[in-house]
């Protein structure tokens, strides 16, 4: 055997053993910013798919106030590529750069038993945003692109038996949009820690702690709250506002369900409904201060009936929680 | 051909191709939900989405976001998308793109709105059947073909029935025809809501609680409705039972209404055949609930009745003290009904023909309750020349759409 040969074989070692010492292997930058990629490991997005583990770049994160579906686990992450950062944007939602991605996978059942549902990713193209989701696998070794959604039987935390849907790639756009441009809901920085925030900027993947953040109570608290009402309203903002609000897809009801909002018929309060149909439950207004039970707001929170319940895609099942703070908000108003 | 009649040909080729970029083929049976939908997703501009004949069984709702898409079944008795099984979704379809044509299918039984369009510029709807097979229920979805906040609407030869809010509503829009269709065995037939530049004609409107409604309300993001043509509409024998949910609206239209003007501005309604509405032919009123809204008007003003076909009047009103006013009129309520209300003496609510009679509740503010009526004869103004007409309906590029 020549020399060179025999170089190049222990060259060829020396750069495979780098490779698995150097994992995790980095994100797949063109995978993030062209094409429909058909699976979620083309993204290379996870140092360890099934367990979830964060490659170098993907960051944790979590809501204060999370939105409900259906009880399911959620784990949600962002990506910067490597030389950019977030920025700050005022209290609204943290600036993205091009080529990051917010990625959010949808689990069910605990330990062991926990499987993967889907995974939902937003991809912020020099276009705009693309929203996609992903099928786990029966074996929960990769998930598929589901461009047409579909739909999964299992069983919620609650106990309750479903048909669980995952939406198609318009659905997304149903929710994630206003004035007609997609936008991520999640990441605002009204709704994010402060001290991952601050960790962030630490690490240089944010410029800045946003103005506003950290404002929307942390729902955990809620049964030991003073006062119900910032439960309520951050609730609506976070499961209901991305529609109910000025440029948002439910923008012609004209109910705006925002955090910044503080007029009250805006709010629903002794607001009469123009194109709820039958999903005004015979009741008069939105919501009837002081009378839960003879509010439309609430009759639809509470309802499983496609045409009736709110949101109208996203859960199968009634957020007994939700309701009850919503309830209670509405409860504790003053009659007129 | 020489070359240059190629290079040429080429050229025009190149212009046109736009039009229908690629045909995309779906067909009835096994896995319609998932296929339906990717096409939806998948098109591009100009392509067309081609439904076969058979009946489709959905399971959730469909949407399309993609911009100048044509979806075309093979005729609205043919292609039935199925809703029946609904699990999820607000609505049927959901389209939120622009310049899209839907034509020649039918959507049956959606558990919410039927086809909704909202945002959806330039839309056409032709020969699109909404139905529930099961007639007039509350359980009934609200809409059956629901274009809102657009601009330029074209519904024609379409046919909804048993919507247990409007079987065809177009809100908050601008430059809408509806023309050419059949609603029946709704609530409302046809409503026009928080809208301007709309022309309503040649449509067949039966047996729904009200036959044709334009209508103005507060606290929406788009107000101020007016600019409405309601001619040449046969509206006739709506007299079904107000089967609107309480809490909407429309749930507090009189059963036998013909067609009704709430809160609007210029509208004109014109040869249309009105008969046997048994509350009334005609009806104008102002809002009537409680408002707080600075930027609401909640009178008509003019509102113009001119020649139209219609019968003697109402015989059969439901209308508080119904057989009391039934009695003092002789036996039949004149057709043009009035509450009396408007804005000032020189903003007249309603103009009429002369030589129909009418009736006023003689209200004196808005939102005084009915008991308070002082029921008389009509006196209101005749009318003058039609405003300028020009510019109102859909633009002419929708109607070359379906040409």
């Amino acid at each position: 055997m020549r020399q060179g040969a025999v170089l190049g074989i222990a060259l060829a070692a020396l750069l495979a053993s780098m490779a698995t010492a150097r994992s995790p292997a980095p994100v797949n930058d063109a995978a993030v910013q062209e094409g429909m990629p058909r699976t979620l490991s083309e993204y290379g997005f996870f140092a360890d798919l099934r367990a979830q583990t964060a490659t170098y770049g993907v960051e944790e994160y979590s809501l204060n106030t999370p939105l409900w579906s259906d009880g399911a686990e959620k784990l949600r992450f962002v990506y910067v590529p490597k030389g950019t950062q977030l920025a700050a944007g005022g209290d609204g939602l943290l600036q993205f750069p091009v080529g990051s991605a917010i990625i959010k996978t949808f689990a069910f059942g605990e330990g062991p038993d926990r499987r993967l549902i889907e995974t939902r990713v937003l991809l912020h193209r020099a276009d705009g945003w693309l929203a996609l989701p992903y099928r786990w696998n029966a074996g929960q070794t990769d998930a598929a692109l589901a461009l047409a959604g579909g739909r999964v039987d299992l069983t919620t935390p609650a106990g309750e038996a479903i048909s669980y849907r995952i939406p198609n790639k318009n659905q997304c756009k149903d929710c994630h949009s206003k004035d007609g441009v997609v936008i991520p809901l999640g990441p605002k920085a009204r709704n994010l820690s402060r001290d991952w925030l601050e960790g962030m900027v630490a690490a240089g993947r944010l410029d800045a702690v946003p103005s506003g953040a950290d404002s929307l109570p942390r729902w955990t608290g809620r049964s030991s709250a003073a006062e119900i009402a910032p439960y309520a309203r951050a609730y609506l903002d976070v499961n209901c506002a991305h529609c109910h609000q000025p440029g948002g897809g439910a923008s012609n009801s004209g109910l705006d369900l925002r955090w910044e909002q503080h007029e009250p018929v805006a709010l629903g309060v002794m607001k009469r409904p123009v194109a709820a149909g039958r999903g005004a439950g015979g009741h008069l207004f939105d919501i009837l201060p002081g009378k839960p039970d003879q509010s439309i707001l609430v009759y639809r929170m509470e309802s499983k009936e496609p045409g009736v319940v709110m949101p109208e895609i996203g859960t199968s099942t009634i957020d007994r929680d939700g309701t009850a703070v919503v309830r209670q908000w509405i409860a504790e108003m003053e009659a007129q | 051909m020489t070359r240059m009649n190629l290079i040429c040909a080429a050229a025009l080729a190149a212009l046109a191709a736009p039009l229908v970029a690629a045909e995309h083929r779906v067909d009835a049976g096994e896995g319609a939900q998932e296929r339906l939908q990717e096409a939806l997703i998948l098109a591009e501009p100009g392509d067309e989405i081609v439904l076969g004949a058979g009946r489709f069984a959905l399971t959730d709702g469909l949407s399309l976001a993609v911009d100048g898409v044509t979806v075309r079944g093979a005729g609205p008795q043919l292609t039935v998308l199925d809703f029946t099984a609904q699990q999820g979704s607000g609505e049927g379809l959901l389209v939120t793109s622009d310049n899209v044509t839907l034509r020649d299918f039918a959507l049956e039984n959606p558990k919410g709105d039927g086809i909704k369009s909202k945002g959806a510029d330039m839309i056409v709807y032709h020969r699109i059947r909404v139905t529930w097979t099961g007639g007039p229920k509350a359980e009934n979805g609200a809409y059956g073909i629901y274009p809102v906040e657009s601009t330029g609407v074209l519904v024609s030869h379409s046919e909804v029935s048993g919507a247990s809010d409007a079987g065809i509503y177009v809100g908050q829009s601008r430059l809408i025809t509806v023309r050419n269709s059949v609603a029946t065995d709704n609530v409302a037939g046809i409503e026009i809501e928080n809208s301007r530049d709309a022309v309503v004609t040649q449509n067949y409107v039966t047996r729904n609680t009200g036959g044709i409604l334009v209508f103005d309300l507060p606290d929406l993001p788009v107000m101020g409705g007016g600019n409405v043509l309601v001619t040449n509409n046969l509206v006739a024998g709506n007299n079904t039972p107000n089967f609107a949910p309480p809490g909407n609206i429309v749930a507090g239209v009189p059963r036998g209404t013909g067609i009704m003007v709430m809160a609007n501005e210029n509208v004109w309604i014109e040869g249309n055949v009105v008969q046997d509405n048994p509350t009334a032919p005609f009806m104008v009123i102002a809002y009537t609930q409680k408002f707080e809204d600075a930027r609401y008007n909640p009178f008509p003003r003019e509102v113009v009745i001119a020649d139209n076909v219609t019968d003697l009047g109402a015989t059969d009103p439901d209308l508080p003290g119904g057989a009391m006013l039934l009695a003092a009129f002789g036996g039949t309520l004149p057709p043009i009904l009035w509450d009396g209300l408007q804005q000032d003496p020189d903003t007249p609510a309603l103009r009429a023909a002369g030589d129909v009679p009418g009736w006023s509740l003689n209200l004196t503010r808005q939102g005084q309750s009915l008991g308070e009526a002082q029921p008389g004869p009509l006196a209101v103004p005749t009318f003058g020349q039609p405003w300028d007409m020009a510019g109102i309906g859909a633009p002419a590029e929708l109607e070359a759409r379906i040409r």
